[in-house]
């Protein structure tokens, strides 16, 4: 057996066994919709805390900050910064979202904005976006298993027909299994994870340098400006890292799936310790940069730097352990990528297409239109992924500054009584607007700033000048609507 | 609905100051500490102080939370 057939086959074993467990694991449950998206609601608090874990460490996590601290050094550090502040930001705001969603009945991100803004159709174009966002985000996944496919087969698979395979696997892996299984594959993917992170990350440092600061001491001797800010761009210095790190942490959780998974949990006091304890899932991140920060030596001018982890893994260790760490890679893609299909199937039909279009589908209707919708949207992702070269972080940037727009509607849904749903519209779409234009016309950074984190900016900005424009609603979510009217009185 | 406390906010607000805002302050290679270039060594120092600093937001808060909801009921 050559190579490229050992390091494939112990893959395609890895991913499969861990398919067969999860699928074993789901497959006592009858498949109806609610099964089918949200495993019923039948969650145990630590299953749901993997799911969210499975959700957050993604191939983005694996191959694209190996790749992005190879190919542009200091700017990389926004990654550690904004994961840990993603959950400090959390304890402010998810305990109270919690909290209404309770006395609601919410399930989706789209429900929050329904119920507070008492607006179908703000719900509607909320679920939209949503959806839109989320396909960066996938195309992300179906590269980077493209890329894990191509370098274990040493180069004898394309690219392009990596992520024809890659698109087979998951929409496979998604028809068959639903939310419950994910939840158990995502089990194995993080010892996987953990494990490879440990080894490649000391390992490979001891491996070519003797230890990790002889590695860094090499780097600073080899390239003194790299791992500073703005290292090896041109335009990533430091008022790009604040409004980057602002934009994602803020973001974080306005992703339409991590935000509903907010409702499954038991009551606020466990969100609010879990945003304590959360950041220290962090610190696997840097030992990701060490593989990355190695590999510029060890394996110099690759074309693209998210092929740095895996190229420098295939040339240091034997065939059969690039397999390992292969299929370490190909679960943290296929499981996020599952869950952002499932989420985004889910949302498109029962927030946007049965209350907009079809008004009078039955449940078992929008669950098999959630099917076919799984296709469709991974198709297009799969679109995008042979179509626009990108790097897996611009990806992940892009859908941040798409879903942060969220922020205004949600916080001043929370805590401001005056906003209007006018004003979180017309902010929203405005926000939209400045990303798309922004982006398209390459034009990010805007001025040293991120284009997301501008485009919020305006989008808080229109939001308060149309809210104080229009007039005043009631708030569904006060407690106590006497006070408010004495109050305004 | 419990809205956070002020009080909670400004500790909050220490991991955002020592991580986001003050970059150009620590951005910067030397002196190597424990091995690491120093804007790595401090990014990872405060991923293991934020939980720290966070679990005073959260007894700051869980006291006030439960003042308020036995005062609550106590009025009612």
């Amino acid at each position: 057996m050559d190579n490229s057939m050992i390091a494939l086959s112990v893959i395609f074993g890895i991913v499969l066994v861990s398919s067969i467990v999860g699928m074993y694991a789901g497959g006592r449950y009858k498949m109806n919709l609610e099964q089918w998206t949200v495993a019923g609601r039948g969650f145990g608090l630590i299953l749901v805390w993997l799911l969210m874990a499975g959700e957050i460490y993604t191939t983005f996590a694996f191959l694209g900050a190996s790749g992005w601290a190879y190919s542009r050094g200091g700017p990389t550090l926004y990654i550690m910064a904004y994961l840990t502040l993603a959950y400090v930001f959390s304890f402010y705001f998810l305990p109270q979202i919690w909290e209404v969603g309770k006395k609601f009945g919410m399930q989706t991100q789209s429900d929050f904005f329904h119920k507070r803004y008492n607006s179908k159709n703000l719900a509607a174009v909320a679920s939209l976006i949503g959806v839109i966002f989320i396909i960066p985000y996938l195309q992300l996944q179906l590269t980077g298993l493209g890329i894990i496919v191509e370098v274990a087969s040493f180069g004898a698979i394309s690219r392009v027909t990596a992520m024809l395979v890659a698109f087979g696997l998951v929409a496979a892996f998604v028809f068959v299994s639903g939310v419950r299984a994910v939840a158990w594959i995502s089990v194995i993917k993080d010892f996987l994870m953990l494990f490879a992170a440990f080894f490649i990350g000391i390992g490979l440092p001891y491996m070519y340098y003797g230890g990790i600061g002889e590695m860094f001491t090499a780097l600073v001797n080899a390239k003194p400006t790299h791992l500073t800010m703005p290292g090896a761009t041109k335009v990533m210095g430091h008022s790009w890292y604040i409004s980057t790190v602002l934009l994602t942490s803020f973001g974080f959780y306005m992703w339409p799936h991590l935000f509903s998974a907010t409702f499954t949990a038991k009551n606020n006091n466990t969100l609010r310790k879990n945003a304590v304890i959360m950041p220290l899932y962090t610190i696997t991140m840097p030992l990701i940069f060490f593989v990355g920060f190695t590999a510029i030596l060890v394996v110099p001018g690759l074309a693209n730097g998210d092929m740095a982890l895996l190229t420098i893994v295939r040339q240091s260790y034997s065939p059969w352990f690039l397999g390992v760490i292969g299929a370490a890679g190909a679960l943290t893609a296929m499981v996020p990528a599952a869950i952002l299909i499932l989420a985004a199937a889910a949302l498109f039909a029962k927030n946007f297409y049965r209350p907009m279009i079809s008004p009078g589908m039955t449940d078992d209707q929008v669950a098999r239109l959630a099917k076919v919708l799984v296709v469709v949207i991974t198709l297009v992702a799969l679109y995008f992924a042979i179509y626009s070269a990108t790097t897996l972080v611009n990806l992940l940037l892009l859908g941040y500054a798409g879903v942060t727009q969220f922020l205004p509607g949600v916080l001043f849904g929370l805590y401001w009584k005056r906003v209007t749903k006018a004003g979180v519209f017309t902010g929203l779409v405005t926000g939209i607007s400045v990303v798309a234009y922004l982006v398209l016309t390459k034009q990010d950074p805007f001025f040293g700033i991120n284009a997301g984190f501008f485009a919020l900016c305006v989008n808080f900005i229109v939001a308060v000048a149309v809210s104080l424009m229009t007039k005043a609603e009631v708030n569904p979510f006060n407690d106590n609507p006497a006070e408010e009217a004495k109050g305004s009185a | 609905m419990h809205k956070p406390s002020l009080q909670s906010i400004l500790i909050g607000l220490i991991p955002f100051v020592a991580m986001c805002f003050t970059v150009v302050l620590w951005d910067q290679v030397h002196p190597f500490v424990l091995g690491l270039p120093f804007n790595i060594f401090w990014i990872i120092l405060w991923i293991l102080i934020t939980p720290i600093i966070m679990s005073f937001a959260y007894r700051s808060e869980r006291a006030r939370i439960d003042a308020q909801d036995s005062g609550l009921k106590g009025g009612a």
